[in-house]
Order: structure tokens, then C-alpha cells, then sequence
């Protein structure tokens, strides 16, 4: 499946949910937050949804700025 | 004390966490200058390096995190990152920033004060980074702005406070707290603005690039307490004229002809 990660299309083998991107990522699912197609991903829903060929996933963290 | 939107800081002195060398050096600065209260952005996480991460160095239970929006280059990108920082923070606090060219970094007065309007309605904590104009600044109150943030001078440029007789409008009419934000270079600038009235001062870059960032943050916090008793204890008016400060009436005068 490829998809749009943070601009960059990338392809995943065996990914089908949000917890499973970032659990290939190694990102702990509480340091971030996603957004699928512009919509803001709840952490509650990220095993439940499911990611499909050509999404735009965007993954966000907060880092040092003023 | 500072209550901004009810929250109360003993503090008046926020620290921006950016361009620190490192996250230990970031933390010990904001350690020393005794803030209660610091910015941060949002960005894509770097998926070469998904280990740096800021909030191992920072705890939202101790500090009120103030993310910001900057990047964005109008209202709709604001809005998109204000969303972007509830769902990171869980919490509504927002500096707004719009700043549409790089070179500058100055403000868009007109984006900010629509995306103020919009994010206020959406329950976010606004305070919005804005030209030292007095005019916008009272419509961004007029709009719910829990406080104003004119700036200086522009972001990173360490030049001061040169909005100074723009800020101290500002500051005269205000009906929330009046920030002074970018370009403060000195704790000398930090002191003078808290001098004029400020409610409180941000600093990022003059502690993060300095020499010793942990001992320039205890030098600010210094500034910014000695500013603000100054203000509350009554500074004296500004005067062309001299004004003598020993006394002019007095014996001597008589016996020493010359000082008559």
C-alpha cells in the first residue's frame, strides 16, 4: 500500500490500521498526533481506522520553537 | 499575579524553546528563569529520528505550554495548526501567529485578527503575536483575545523594544494582558517593557543563543521582577526640564555668594 506520509509517499507492507503505522514507525502513539486526509485522528480511534492506498497521512509533534 | 483567561503565573517572564543547543540545556534555562509558562511548535515528526522528542525534556505539569502556529502564512493554515496543537496539548492555549513572509516574520494584522475571531469561537485560549498597533490590538480584544502579544521588533533580531510609544497605547488601553513578545535582546529591553506597564515579556532566542543560556535566564527573570516592581511602585515622570535633587533652599547660600 503506498500512502502520502508527511509529505512523501512511502509503501507499507502488512499495515492496515493507524496503530500499525506507528507501531512500524516506532513512534509511541502518545508523542504525536495524526491527521488521515486533513481530519484529526482521536489517539481512542487508532487501531479502529484503517488506512487505504493514497492516503495523505500527516504525523505532528511538538518540538522547540518561540 | 498575572491571571490570564483565569489561570494565574507568579511569573511574568514566558520562555520560547527553540534553538537551544540542547533539550538538558533547554530545560535547565527554564529551570533558572522560574517561568511557569512556554511556547512550542508543531512539526512533521522527523521519521529518520523518531526519539527527538521535546517533551522528554519538558513536563505539562509543571509549565502551561503555549504551542504555537508558526508557519503559517494565513488564517485557514493558523486554524489547521491550532487543531493540530489541541489534539497534541489537550489543552485550548494558542499563541496565534501568521506570518506570511519569511524575511520578516512580521504579522499579518488582518489573517490574525480573522483566524482570532474564528479560534475563539472554536474555545481555543487565544493570544495572539501582532504588530504593535493600537487600533488592532483593542478589535483582537474586541474579538476575545485572552491577551495581546505586540511585538518589539521582529523575531529573532534582539533590536528591543522600538514599538515602545506603540506598546505604552497599548498597554494604557488594555482590558487583557498586554505580552511584549520578539526582540528582546537584553534583559535591559525585558525590564524596560515590564517598566512601561507590561503584563509580561516572552524571550526565546537572547537566552537560547547566549553564551550561558542557563545564567542569561536568571538574568531575565532578575529584569523582568525588577521591571515590574518599578512599574508598581510608580516611576517618575520624563521631563526636559532639570530638576534639581538636593535641596535649593539652605544656609550656605548666604555665606557662599556663587551658589545663590
Amino acid at each position: 500500500m503506498n500512502i502520502t506520509l508527511n509529505g512523501n509517499t512511502k509503501s507499507f507492507q502488512e499495515i492496515s490500521t493507524i496503530s500499525d503505522l506507528l507501531h512500524s514507525l516506532e513512534l509511541s502513539p502518545g508523542t504525536v498526533v495524526v491527521e488521515l486526509n486533513t481530519t484529526i485522528i482521536q489517539p481512542d480511534f487508532y487501531s479502529s481506522t484503517t488506512l487505504a492506498e493514497s492516503d495523505q497521512v500527516e504525523i505532528i509533534r511538538f518540538v522547540g520553537g518561540g | 499575579m498575572l491571571t490570564i483567561a483565569g489561570t494565574e503565573f507568579s511569573s511574568r517572564l514566558f520562555l520560547g524553546t527553540g534553538k537551544f543547543s540542547s533539550p538538558s540545556v533547554m530545560a535547565e534555562a527554564i529551570a533558572a528563569s522560574d517561568c511557569q509558562m512556554v511556547t512550542v511548535a508543531l512539526r512533521r515528526v522527523d521519521l529518520d529520528n523518531p526519539d527527538d522528542d521535546i517533551m522528554k525534556a519538558l513536563s505539562q505539569r509543571e509549565y502551561t505550554f503555549l504551542p504555537n502556529t508558526s508557519g503559517a502564512r494565513n488564517a485557514e493554515e493558523a486554524i489547521r495548526l491550532a487543531h493540530l496543537a489541541r489534539a497534541a496539548s489537550g489543552s485550548s492555549w494558542l499563541k496565534l501567529e501568521v506570518t506570511p513572509d519569511p524575511r520578516t516574520l512580521l504579522p499579518d494584522p488582518i489573517e490574525t485578527l480573522l483566524a482570532t475571531e474564528k479560534l475563539v469561537k472554536d474555545g481555543f485560549i487565544v493570544l495572539p503575536y501582532m504588530n504593535a498597533d493600537p487600533i488592532l490590538a483593542l478589535k483582537l480584544q474586541d474579538v476575545g483575545a485572552a491577551a495581546v502579544m505586540p511585538l518589539g521588533s521582529p523575531i529573532g533580531t534582539n533590536q528591543g523594544v522600538l514599538s515602545d510609544a506603540m506598546v505604552e497605547i497599548i498597554i494604557e488601553q488594555a482590558r487583557v494582558p498586554v505580552v511584549v513578545d520578539a526582540g528582546i535582546g537584553a534583559p535591559s529591553h525585558a525590564a524596560y517593557a515590564m517598566e512601561m506597564g507590561a503584563d509580561a515579556v516572552l524571550v526565546n532566542t537572547a537566552i537560547s543563543i547566549a553564551g550561558d543560556p542557563v545564567a542569561m535566564a536568571a538574568a531575565f527573570a532578575k529584569a523582568v521582577e525588577a521591571g515590574r516592581t518599578a512599574f508598581v511602585a510608580g516611576m517618575g515622570q520624563r521631563s526636559k526640564q532639570a530638576s534639581a535633587s538636593s535641596p535649593v533652599d539652605g544656609t550656605l547660600s548666604s555665606d557662599l555668594g556663587f551658589l545663590a
